[in-house]
């Protein structure tokens, strides 16, 4: 009984450690695809995210500063992809592979100008701090329990908050309304006034920025130093999450937590030894095919998704 | 209304001028970082061109970017974005790694059986999520990307197999037999990269196979028609979901033959690895700067190769080689805004 416990603890633990970070780059993603504008540069943004979080966190031994100059350098490509897409009407996927690109290129470039190594040197003190610090103490197996359930990284905490946000400015908002509109339809919407470029430039920046904070759980939650092998693949996972929760951040947030359960289920699982350690890395991706296929299905893409808007004169 | 072809039109032009662009930007963050920008080119470029040892080096990097390459392009001509490209690469190379260990048979054959069976597997990957479109409806973006971690872990498992571990201490498979390698005969390599093989060969030749299917063939036409405008091509009468079985299916499979040639050209076993690889995002990038074209794909597959061996050789002056993915990324963005170049050409012309 107390082992099943202790691994029910280390499971929810695992969950609420991976998950922040796809949470972050899905809530962005979602502003992004619902305003038409397909984002596939978030994983590049992530790993900018990831490494300036680290970078400043370490320099300035603030970790909130670093935090926010994380969301700020995504913010940053979230521009450039906003200019290429919206102003340019460029080919978004190319835009966003380009992005992918330029990120990691430049976080790589400046780490070695800065430290003289692809790595950020570890945080110390800057790393994020966990919240309920010292407040379950105790070696009985309950406290073990709620320790290792309550006293998580204050972005577990946070992400919820952004989450119920974002979901509020989506539908109970009229930037929400007109969000949604603009990548539905986004000729009515410029019938009507609303300046369509305006709305897609803010949405894609706000999608760099929150995937910028994503990246920086990474560095400075999971582990507490920015590498380049920090961000692989986690943009992706975070797109695949909104696609699979049909473009609502609700449905985004259940996708990312269903893949961080199993990503933690892994992580419980590793440690015996029936199983390849490899075949158990593969879940969190079968159990997401398996869910696509037996409950999700067809997902509706907004109709102006990855159309430029040209206006006519 | 007739005008003269601006020189803004030529998609050649404008890849050069993409790549310039590229170069400049380059070296404005080098700079910018205290490195002497000219050395830093000029090492990569003598690097990865000046003796023939070198330039055949860079041919062998090049060689599996084409295939991948071709593969990404030629599902993008049917307006599938074959991301997926990553896994079938990687189930590939497992499935000519396999036919190279444990099938028996004299060279040329052998080699055959293992670019047959890397096709095949590639294009089993590109259809099942075909399927998964057809049949269920889901995003053929996001079962790929799934599907690509699936082939990157399975081909772990695959190094871990007692059968298939290699003898040795290394966390790699066997090596394939001499008899599947597609070297070139030791008495043609002498001065050559000792990995130089006849991969540049059978790829140009798919090169001209791809160009001949897309320009020339009934399906080719009925492929592009749907990338074109899947609802007319509807209701002239092609099959939408056909053809997106059939361009996964060959696109898979030529992704899946960029497993093989990689593998029986140069790496020879497949190792363990901590994150996948980023050939297919590598042949993302270079079907984009071959303009989605066959021929196009050939030369920017070769630059691409020439980049990432010269790249290689930055770290002889320590200059760090992250710079080719900031050259590789500015390239890619300008050849992504690059018809606004054609409009101000228009405008130029106008006046």
């Amino acid at each position: 009984m107390d082992g099943i416990i202790n691994s029910l603890g280390t499971l929810i633990y695992a969950t609420l450690i991976y998950s922040p970070p796809l949470l972050f780059a899905a809530m962005g993603s979602c502003f992004s695809e619902n305003s038409g504008v397909v984002n596939i540069g978030i994983e590049g943004m992530m790993t900018i995210g990831a490494f300036a979080g680290a970078a400043v966190g370490y320099l300035t031994g603030n970790a909130w500063l670093g935090f926010l100059c994380a969301g700020l350098a995504g913010a940053a490509f979230g521009l450039l992809h906003a200019v290429a897409t919206v102003s340019l009407n460029a080919d978004q996927t190319i835009a966003g592979t380009a992005v992918n690109f330029l990120a990691p290129g430049v976080a790589l470039l400046i780490s070695k100008a800065l430290f003289d190594s692809s790595d950020t040197p570890a945080l110390l003190d800057a790393k994020l701090p966990m919240v309920f610090n010292g407040v379950f103490e105790g070696s009985t197996v309950w406290s073990r329990f709620f320790k290792n359930v309550f006293n998580t990284y204050s972005t577990s905490y946070l992400v919820f908050i952004v989450v119920l946000v974002v979901w509020f400015v989506f539908y109970k908002t009229k930037f929400g309304l007109r969000l949604r509109a603009v990548g539905e339809h986004p000729k009515a919407c410029d019938t009507l006034g609303i300046n369509v470029q305006r709305m897609r430039y803010t949405a894609v920046i706000i999608s760099g920025f929150l995937s910028g904070l994503g990246g920086a759980c990474v560095t400075m939650a999971i582990t507490n130093q920015f590498r380049p092998i920090s961000i692989v693949g986690q943009g992706f996972i975070a797109i695949a999450a909104v696609i699979f929760g049909k473009f609502r951040p609700q449905g985004a947030m259940m996708a990312c937590l269903l893949f961080g359960f199993c990503t933690g289920l892994r992580v419980v699982l590793g440690s015996n030894n029936f199983i390849s350690a490899q075949l158990i890395s593969m879940i969190p991706y079968v159990v997401t095919v398996v869910v696509l296929i037996l409950f999700v299905g067809r997902s509706r893409v907004p109709s102006a998704n990855g159309k430029p808007y040209v206006k006519s004169r | 209304m007739s005008r003269k072809k601006s020189i803004f039109d030529n998609p050649v032009f404008l890849t050069l001028m993409a790549i310039l662009v590229g170069f400049i930007v380059g070296a404005v963050f080098l700079t910018v970082m205290g490195y002497d920008p000219v050395l830093v080119y000029t090492t990569m470029i003598s690097g990865a061109l000046s003796k023939p040892r070198f330039l055949s080096y860079s041919v062998v990097y090049a060689t599996p970017l084409i295939f991948v390459g071709l593969s990404v392009a030629f599902s993008f001509r049917t307006g599938v974005f074959n991301i997926g490209a990553e896994g079938q690469f990687v189930v590939g190379s497992m499935a000519a790694c396999l036919v190279g260990i444990f099938v028996e048979a004299p060279p040329v054959i052998h080699a055959i059986l293992c670019f047959l069976a890397a096709a095949a597997a590639g294009a089993v990957w590109g259809v099942i999520v075909a399927a998964m479109k057809v049949k269920w409806g889901i995003n053929e973006v996001l079962s790929m990307i799934m599907f690509n971690w699936i082939a990157f872990y399975l081909s772990n498992y695959l190094v871990t197999i007692p059968a298939i571990h290699s003898d040795g201490t290394a966390e790699a498979t066997k090596n394939v037999a001499d008899s599947a390698k597609i070297l070139l005969p030791q008495a043609m390599r002498t001065g050559l990269a000792p990995s130089a093989n006849w991969g540049i060969l059978i790829a140009l030749a798919f090169v001209v196979l791809v160009y001949l299917i897309i320009e020339k063939t009934t399906l080719g036409y009925e492929l592009k028609a749907v990338g074109f405008n899947k609802n007319a091509a509807e209701y002239g009468g092609i099959s939408v979901n056909k053809a997106v079985f059939t361009a996964m299916a060959i696109s898979g499979a030529l992704g899946g033959m960029g497993g093989a040639v990689h593998l029986l050209g140069l790496g020879e076993r497949i190792s363990l690895f901590a994150g996948q690889e980023g050939f297919g995002f590598e042949g993302i990038s270079v079907a984009l700067i071959g303009a989605s074209n066959p021929i196009g794909v050939f030369f920017s597959g070769l630059f691409y190769g020439a980049l990432k061996y010269g790249g290689s050789k930055l770290n002889l002056i320590k200059a760090p080689s992250e710079i080719i993915k900031v050259i590789t990324g500015t390239i890619v963005f300008f050849i992504a805004i690059s018809h606004v170049f054609k409009v101000l050409g228009k405008k130029k012309e106008g006046k």
